[in-house]
């Protein structure tokens, strides 16, 4: 079991206010990933249910037991960190029965459990082996198997990626969403990367200057973002935004629409624009449009196969039924 | 990007580096040269260096008229005795000073510190009674004790510096995996910081080993360490200077003999963290 609850958890360090007030619900099973630019609050907010922290007010809760005051040690949750924070000192085997050994397990057992974290994570043949010698990914994986081992109530993620590159993370995050479905323990994740968060989710919960912003399924988060931090935070390429005359067409303040729900033709469409820059990515090609009299950039996507160069003129169609619109404090309006 | 050194710079940076080093060592060498001379060739003028009937009749001397073994044990039981002890009580308090600062945490630092610019005779007077009403006078305990007071300010020092090093991420993780303040300190912090605690102990060993205010103050026969047992062939008039030189070289050989192994150990000890 591993729900976790905040209520009205704040925290400030000196002077500065981090977090001003958080409610939220993770549901037991959950994979629930914070997201937000640096700065947010969304390491500090894992770190305070963690218990690295201490919080300046209000209570958190696991599994239904306030836990608020409750040491890291005893609060039953496993963390992987950023810089994987492995002992150097000790083998593999070492520092995956570390938490078994504090937990005072018998010989047997530990080894039992040794034996399937590695085998899970295929780490089988390193055991002996010292972090120091280990890859960036053996390394993550052993930082993960460490918090396997243990079978917390919830694992706690701090940008675990991060360190790793472009085409190590992208196999990472599938190992981590297949340990997900197997565990099927509650998982909180922290990373800046919204492809991370859309990929990974059941729940995002989106972070600015310690407010959350939305708390939603990746879907819910994507078709209907809240307001226009959220709209503009979820989604790649950002969706662009348009203010003025086109926007009060639509009663609005500002509309939002997606690059790809923009169909761009040659010859006809609602609005048009002269092509700044195209990037090709073989199976998408971006179009970056200048001199279209809505804003200063309006970003399209279309297929890999549609060729405008740098100065044509393009006309562009945006599919109204996935049109956002926005009022003038930043809200959507239904 | 390196500098450029030509070979005639080389040359005399290297001779300047020899000459240092030789001026170092020049006492040394000739304590260790007078205890091979006779009582006369030592005092001879001018100094003979090198060409002199080489003997060792003043280490049989020394062996004969005193208990060499019984002062050497006395050394090693109080230098031993007050690193060990020292370490067991700065390691968590670096500890507490590395990774859960205060405010006051710099001026605690200094001002242990501090008590190192005090001259020790100013309190002789004052720890020379307390010795005498608590009976620690000339015992092994009592010196214990004091040099691991005097010493404890570098030892807190030395491994404040080397436990800042160490990444605080390792030790939230042992605290997720449910590790104690206990096993905190025991499993992960101590082993990581092995090199760091083995340098300071190998420096406070030496410290505390070529103490000699204290040793000589406090101690009458009993406690007497090997700093005591050179200055007890020196004497107000007579030839002694073979005889001294002799029993300093005994005295110092077990310390140069432990700090030549161990000379790659405190040298990255004392630059420790200058370079990453």
């Amino acid at each position: 079991m591993g729900s976790i609850r905040l209520e009205q958890v704040n925290k400030t360090f000196g002077d500065v206010t981090v977090i001003p007030s958080v409610d939220l619900d993770i549901d037991d099973g959950e994979f629930v990933v914070f997201v937000g630019p640096s700065g947010c609050g969304k390491s500090t907010l894992l770190r305070l249910i963690a218990g690295l922290e201490d919080t300046t007010g209000g209570r958190i809760l696991i599994d239904g037991k306030d836990a608020t005051d409750t040491p890291p040690a005893k609060r039953g949750l496993a963390m992987v960190f950023q810089s994987y924070a492995l002992y150097p000192h000790m083998s593999v085997r070492k520092n995956i029965a570390f938490p078994l050994r504090m937990a005072k397990m018998d010989k047997a057992e530990q080894d039992r459990r040794i034996e399937q974290a590695a085998a899970v994570l295929n780490l089988t043949d390193y055991l002996d082996r010292r972090p120091g010698q280990l890859s960036g990914g053996q390394r993550q994986r052993v930082a993960i198997g460490r918090a396997i081992v243990r079978e917390p109530a919830a694992f706690l993620f701090d940008e675990p990626l991060s360190n790793l590159d472009a085409a190590l993370r992208v196999g990472m995050r599938l190992e981590i969403s297949e340990l997900h479905e197997r565990l099927k323990t509650t998982m909180v994740y922290v990373t800046h990367d919204q492809v991370e968060a859309m990929t990974m989710a059941d729940k995002i919960v989106v972070l600015r200057a310690g407010n959350i912003e939305q708390v939603g399924s990746p879907l819910e988060l994507y078709h209907t973002p809240r307001n226009l931090f959220v709209a503009g935070f979820i989604g790649s390429p950002r969706m662009n935004f348009i203010e003025g005359p086109e926007a009060a067409r639509y009663n609005a303040h500002t509309i939002g629409i997606r690059p790809e729900h923009i169909a761009v033709s040659a010859d006809e469409g609602t609005w048009s624009g002269v092509v700044s820059v195209s990037e090709h990515l073989g199976s998408d090609t971006f179009f970056h449009v200048h001199d279209s009299g809505l804003a200063e950039s309006i970003t399209v996507r279309a297929g890999g196969e549609v060729g405008f160069r740098h100065g044509d003129r393009i006309f562009m169609t945006p599919r109204e039924d996935v049109l956002h619109r926005f009022s003038a404090d930043g809200l959507r309006l239904a | 990007m390196a500098r450029a050194v030509t070979p005639k710079k080389k040359a005399i940076n290297t001779a300047a580096a020899w000459a240092i080093g030789l001026l170092i060592f020049f006492p040394i060498l000739w304590t260790i040269l007078t205890s091979f001379k006779t009582e006369a060739t030592a005092i001879a003028d001018p100094p003979v260096f090198l060409f002199f009937d080489w003997t060792l009749e003043n280490y049989q001397v020394v062996q004969d008229r005193s208990d060499y073994m019984r002062f050497l044990w006395n050394s090693v039981i109080i230098a031993g005795g007050s690193t060990l002890i020292g370490v067991m009580i700065a390691v968590p308090a670096a500890w507490s000073m590395a990774f859960v600062p205060s405010k006051r945490t710099k001026d605690i630092l200094l001002w242990m510190l501090s008590t190192k610019m005090l001259p020790a005779v100013g309190v002789l007077y004052p720890i020379y009674l307390i010795f005498i009403s608590m009976g620690l006078l000339d015992t092994r305990t009592g010196l214990v004790f004091i040099l691991m007071m005097m010493n404890l300010p570098i030892i807190v020092w030395m491994l404040y510096t080397y436990f800042k090093e160490i990444p605080g991420e390792i030790l939230e993780a042992c605290r997720m995996d449910g590790a104690g303040l206990k096993e905190e300190i025991l499993h992960i912090l101590t082993p990581m910081a092995i090199p760091g605690i083995a340098s300071t102990m190998l420096l406070n060993f030496i410290l505390a080993w070529n103490e000699a205010f204290w040793t000589l103050n406090l101690t009458a026969a009993q406690a007497a360490p090997l700093t005591a047992f050179i200055a007890s062939y020196s004497s107000p008039e007579g030839l002694f200077f073979a005889k001294l030189s002799a029993a300093s070289t005994m005295a110092i050989a077990p310390v140069l003999i432990l700090g030549w192994f161990s000379q790659k150990q405190l040298v990255r000890g004392l630059t420790f963290g200058a370079v990453k």
